[in-house]
């Protein structure tokens, strides 16, 4: 039914933050002037039974867009276009060695109880993430703070453990929500953050229901829907259906099968944008035959990535280039020379490994992406003109990732990306981290794994960008990871709603925050 | 009526022993899938650690034997626990064993919303199908009963995901009439909840109405051959009123044993109809609580599922008895 929606994508993955990279621009849309009221109804697939207001819990689309997208505030915030910008911190500044941050927070905010937002409240809702026996998805990003500081009541110095340029970025993670001090406990319970909408009514896995609060800091540029009902719809066909008949006015995840039929309603608009989220073969490069390079770049050429993106995505969807880094990212190389598919190529690399044909064994599981195993079956057959052979292995869903991944030498898997080149390299292909899939740590990848210690410190634009088309590069050509393609965001909604000139491509429903961004025409 | 109470009283044990079985069948069944819930709540991120933890945390580390005596312990004293879900989440927030949201409070209002679907559906179908039963034995191998059975035997042949998509497109898309969406909350109001159900109702009528009715015309057909219908014909009496006074009552054992039968099926097995409806009954917290592996839920739905159909046929056996002189008079 959902299988996008496996807690693993975003446990995996996107948080926000799109360093000045593209918002897909939409044209033909009307870009009427905003205006308040209405009520906006969504049918969200994503939705659990065990869903709460912790952010640390957050990992499928339906809280994430509730919690971060319209109850709760981060620090900062990835606007539609890409650009960070503050939320509830008006401004920032790091030392010349990123290591030592200072984040003015905004005046005169309150949360929804009435509590004023404060100095402690950004402190304490941080320690929630490496407090005792927690388990949150954001603990990396936390623990790497040494110190926090409450300077005033409205400034906070943060020093990290080591330099850090993508900090600011870091805190638009979408597990790190904004709770009022003291009543952290209350909040999770009743859904108490400063967001332009509070709650009314929440049925975990069924039925949320919240009202815009009188006054907010973003009145004016967000929040123009008098309420947000958001039912949790994960089947696909009921929820194109529930959009179809008018019973809401709009849903995530459209069904790649019945767009067309979408499309061809003039009541309904499909927005697609191409995010980071991308789907992957990754080789454990510390297992023959995968320890040579020249198996690896055999592997590479072996793989028709456009066939991939028309047959297992219907087109929705971008070839992509073997490195994690995608078009929301601030530095994707988009010049890079494209791998593509080239049998002569696979063969001559193959020959260079000494080999003259090749049997290898792919596990696949439609847990990992949906068509996995078809993809792995496409994969067969083209790598089959260049002498490899393919055992594809279906592998059961159930487990896929506690007993193939990381586990198999070669499987299928899926990343939904990072907001920032360091977070997703350090959190899948850093030598050493528990989600290392392609265990690319040896001899062969030292100059890889210097250049991340090094654009992770960087504070100057060029020098990072240098740094990080150099590390897409390397990964691209001798990487351990099959990273065939970029898969789409594809959501719609009803023609009587209106949008900005930019939809966020970070994540689903522009970026998560359909709720603050769009209105009524 | 001694042998009535007696009755009553052995199917009520062997009843509980029933639902003893079903519990250990459920979790062993359970245990036997791949994966348990610290793997399949974690994904992508079960780390070995991570998995270790949760396990520790919910006593998955535990033999199997030891945590089925455990959570027979709970269920016998009434306690059906927490879900696992809410139990890795409370552990999360720190929250006390007393503050958690039990099994019970989770199932209670999806089972109430299932209850009142089903109560629904009933509300339409018997009487529908009782109609047309005893229509279609009084024309039978007519036109009229010709049409009937195609069409009822039409409608309970189809996959019932197939029966919803086509009642959307006639009463939701092609004549907007009805709300193909039917995502019931508490504070709607009754007629809101009833508009809302129609739908979902509407497509169980057509799924169970042909069993029933057929069931209910054949029992009448039976009977019809019997001497003393026949003595009823001979008297004069119109056909109506012979199957409606003198066959119908002879023949109500059968139909109370299929209504029963039905009803059980409209507790239990309504979880498709509920996810292309959006219905939030207990089918799909149900399935749900499979897929994650939450065991105290899975155990506190089967256990409902199997009291359904044991009170149910219960109750179906004693109306049989009642509405029998012979069997509610033994010799």
């Amino acid at each position: 039914m959902t299988r996008l929606s496996r807690r693993g994508l975003l446990q995996t993955g996107a948080a926000a933050g799109v360093l000045g990279a593209m918002g897909t621009r939409t044209f033909g849309a009307s870009h009427s002037e905003p205006k308040r009221g209405g009520t906006l109804r969504m049918g969200i697939a994503g939705a659990n039974t065990s869903d709460s207001w912790d952010g640390r819990t957050h990992s499928d689309s339906y809280m994430i867009m509730m919690a971060h997208g319209c109850v709760f505030d981060c620090l900062t915030e990835v606007n539609a276009a890409g650009e960070l910008v503050g939320e509830l911190a008006e401004s920032w500044e790091a030392s010349p060695d990123a290591k030592v941050w200072t984040f003015n927070l905004r005046q005169g905010v309150t949360f929804h109880n009435g509590k004023p937002f404060g100095a402690d409240d950004v402190i304490e809702s941080l320690q929630m993430h490496v407090a005792e026996g927690a388990k949150s998805a954001a603990k990396p990003i936390v623990s790497a703070i040494a110190e926090m500081k409450k300077m005033s009541d409205h400034q906070v110095q943060f020093t990290l453990e080591a330099g850090n340029a993508d900090f600011p970025y870091l805190m638009s993670d979408y597990h790190i929500l904004m709770f009022p001090a003291g009543q952290v406990q209350e909040a999770i319970a009743g859904g108490i953050g400063t967001g332009l909408y509070k709650v009314e009514s929440f049925d975990p896995g069924v039925r949320t229901v919240v009202s815009r609060v009188d006054s907010h800091y973003k009145d004016g540029r967000a929040g123009w829907f008098d309420s947000i009902e958001a039912i949790a719809i994960n089947d696909s066909t009921a929820r194109m259906n529930a959009l179809m008949t008018g019973q809401v006015d709009a849903v995530n995840r459209v069904d790649f099968k019945t767009e067309p039929l979408m499309r061809a309603n003039p009541n309904v608009m499909i927005f697609e944008v191409t995010g980071n989220q991308h789907f992957t073969f990754p080789m454990l490069t510390n297992v023959a035959p995968f320890n040579d390079v020249n198996v690896r770049k055999a592997l590479k050429f072996a793989v028709n990535r456009q066939e991939l993106v028309d047959k297992i995505l219907l087109g929705h969807g971008a070839v992509a280039n073997d490195h994690p880094i995608g078009p929301a990212n601030q530095f994707y190389a988009r010049d890079l020379p494209q791998n593509s598919y080239d049998p002569d190529k696979a063969k001559f690399h193959l020959k260079e490994a000494g080999m003259e044909n090749l049997t290898i064994d792919l596990s696949a599981s439609d847990a990992a992406f949906p068509g996995a195993v078809d993809a792995a079956q496409l994969y067969q057959a083209s790598a089959g003109a260049a002498g490899i052979t393919i055992n594809v292995i279906q592998e059961p869903a159930d487990g896929y990732w506690s007993n193939v991944w990381l586990k198999k030498p070669w499987c299928a898997c899926y990343w939904s990306g990072r907001a920032t080149e360091d977070w997703m390299f350090s959190t899948a292909y850093e030598a050493g981290v528990p989600w290392n899939d392609s265990q690319w740590d040896s001899e062969d990848s030292a100059r890889f794994q210097e250049l991340l210690l090094l654009g992770r410190a960087e504070l100057d634009t060029d020098k990072r960008r240098e740094i990080y088309h150099e590390m897409q590069a390397i990964m691209s050509s001798e990487g351990g990871t099959i990273v065939p393609m970029y898969a789409n965001y594809v959501d719609a909604a009803s023609s009587k709603l209106a949008h900005g000139p930019d939809i966020g491509n970070l994540w689903q429903m522009d970026g998560s925050r359909i709720a603050e961004r769009w209105w009524f025409a | 009526m001694g042998s009535v109470a007696r009755i009553i009283l052995q199917r009520l044990v062997l009843g509980l022993l029933t639902l003893l079985v079903v519990s250990i069948v459920i979790f062993t069944a359970v245990n036997m899938l791949p994966g348990d819930f610290a793997q399949a709540i974690l994904g992508q991120g079960a780390t070995p650690e991570a998995v270790d933890a949760i396990r520790k945390d919910l006593g998955l580390d535990q033999p199997l034997v030891v945590r089925y005596f455990d959570w027979l312990a709970g269920a016998l004293r009434g306690d059906m626990g927490s879900s696992f879900a809410q139990a890795n989440f409370a552990s999360f927030v720190g929250a006390e064993a007393g503050e958690r949201v039990t099994v019970l409070d989770q199932i209670a209002p999806r089972f109430s919303n299932t209850m009142f679907l089903a109560t629904v559906t009933a509300a339409i179908a018997v009487p529908i199908s009782l109609f047309l039963g005893v229509l279609a034995a009084l024309y039978r191998n007519s036109v009229f009963d010709r049409a009937a059975n195609i069409f009822t035997l039409t409608s309970i042949s189809s996959p019932e995901f197939f029966l919803a998509y086509i009642l959307i497109l006639f009463l939701a898309v092609l004549n907007p009439v009805l709300p193909s969406l039917s995502n019931i909350f508490e504070g709607m109001t009754f007629a809101d909840r009833l508009e809302k159900t129609l739908l979902p109702a509407l497509t169980l009528t057509l799924v169970v109405t042909a069993h029933m009715m057929r069931m209910t015309r054949a029992a009448i057909i039976n009977l019809l051959a019997s001497p003393y219908i026949e003595m009823a014909r001979l008297k004069g009496i119109s056909p109506m009123r012979v199957i409606v006074r003198h066959a119908l009552p002879n023949a109500l054992a059968p139909i109370i044993n299929v209504v029963a039968l039905n009803l059980a099926y409209l507790i239990t097995g309504v979880v498709v109809i509920e996810v292309v409806f959006v219905y939030p009954g207990i089918g799909q917290l149900f399935v749900d609580s499979v897929k994650i592996r939450d065991i105290p839920v899975v155990q506190a739905c089967c256990l409902i599922f199997a009291a359904a159909y044991i009170l149910l046929n219960l109750m179906a056996d004693i109306l049989s008895i009642l509405s029998n002189p012979r069997l509610r008079h033994p010799k």
